[in-house]
């Protein structure tokens, strides 16, 4: 009596576990799909159609913020490196125009543009053409500080008559100018950090902890123009934003944080000229 | 009536058969292309494996995985446009399988980065 029951529930089982395999064999075989990761370079097509530019002349900035980094000369000089390997565009190798000078120049009244009052020294006063009258009324402030002061200097981009009389002078390149503001930069208040932590058997773990801080950096804050030679309009423009903070008491070079900044927008900036590949991995299924 | 009967059935049966056979053919036919086209595409053929790819799908319509490999090698290739439309076919045979959307998903970064870089001023 108590045998049979036994019996057939070791058969139920059996058969109830002969039955999982089979389904569990049939999911194996139908889910069982091979799969193979293979690296692929996405191309990604520039946003300007510069075909009609064989050159480009990095022309200068107008700059501002902190005196310790030279933020003109500095960009100059990385994104003229950048492009000579990185775009099929010539660089033309020119003096770093001082557009704050120049800029400074055209906004006195005409006179005193052709007298070469305030003419800067690299020879920019000969093409500095005066601002057209309805372009000329505020004082351009000494010394920029903040985007406030940077924002009127930028009538300097609007003067067609003179970014194409530069434009003549290096045989109607495609002109990248702009401003570029780098000024220090602090915030105070609570970040989240993970901490370790052991217990009594030694066992290490992660906690992530709220900590109140101190932090220093700056703020990197660059407007690229892009001006055609040819007519010495502007043909795009692009800003960028980027900061970085550290601890209040590390001493971090403003020069290594200016280069850590614009080493985030380069390849943005870049994508603007030239074709990029954007390198990814995906699943090839069978 | 019985021989016309048994003739009957069997003749039902060699057919259903046979159409069974003729898909299960066509599906591993699709896989020998698909197949293929992976071996090429690893070794950085995309415009071959692009073709068997093609081949594979025209063979067999239901069959994920061709869309799949086509929608990476037009990716691979920079055609967006079809990239985007080979995905779709796929996830909408198989949406719920994780590498096809895990994919997309990664296409669909570079897609939406790049369109907002062409809208920008």
């Amino acid at each position: 009596m108590i045998a049979g029951p036994r019996h057939g529930s070791s058969r139920k089982v059996a058969r109830a576990l002969r039955a999982l395999l089979t389904l569990s064999a049939a999911a194996t075989l139908g889910c069982g799909v091979t799969y193979f990761e293979i690296p692929i370079e996405t191309p990604i097509q520039p946003k300007l159609d510069v075909s009609a530019f064989q050159r480009v002349l990095i022309a200068g900035f107008v700059t501002g913020g902190s005196d310790d980094v030279d933020a003109n000369q500095e960009t100059v000089r990385l994104l003229r490196s950048q492009l000579r390997t990185k775009s099929s565009l010539r660089v033309i190798d020119a003096d770093v125009m001082p557009l704050v000078e120049i800029a400074q120049g055209q906004n006195k009244p005409v006179g005193d543009v052709r007298q070469g009052a305030t003419a800067p020294e690299n020879g920019a006063e000969a093409v500095a053409a005066p601002v057209p009258s309805d372009l000329q009324p505020l004082p351009l402030p000494d010394e920029i500080r903040n985007e406030r002061d940077l924002e009127q200097y930028e009538r300097l981009f609007a003067n067609t008559a003179y970014w194409r009389q530069i434009g003549e002078e290096y045989q109607n390149p495609l002109i990248v100018t702009g401003t570029v503001l780098f000024m220090p930069h602090s915030r105070a208040g609570f970040v989240s950090r993970d901490v370790e932590q052991y217990d009594s058997f030694g066992r290490r773990r992660v906690v992530p902890t709220r900590t109140y801080m101190e932090r220093k950096g700056f703020i990197l804050r660059p407007k690229f123009v892009f001006i055609d030679g040819r007519t010495g309009s502007t043909i795009h423009q692009e800003t960028y934003r980027e900061e970085i903070l550290y601890n209040a008491q590390q001493n971090t070079p403003a020069l290594s944080s200016y280069f850590e900044l614009m080493d985030r927008l380069v390849p943005s900036f870049l994508s603007a000229l030239s074709s990029q590949k954007i390198r990814g991995t995906r699943v090839l299924l069978q | 009536m019985f021989l016309r009967f048994v003739a009957c059935c069997a003749l039902t049966l060699l057919v259903t058969q046979a159409s069974v056979q003729a898909a299960g053919d066509t599906r591993s036919d699709a896989r020998a292309q698909v197949e293929f086209g992976i071996n090429v595409a690893l070794r950085g053929l995309w415009r071959e494996a692009i073709y068997r790819w093609e081949q594979a799908a025209e063979l067999d319509p239901t069959y994920a995985a061709a869309y799949n490999n086509l929608a990476v090698a037009y990716e691979h290739e920079g055609d967006f446009d079809k990239a985007r439309q080979a995905y779709e076919k796929a996830l909408a045979i198989e949406p719920r399988n994780v590498q096809i959307r895990q994919n997309y998903e990664l296409f669909k970064e570079i897609n939406d980065r790049r369109t907002a870089a062409r809208e920008q001023p």
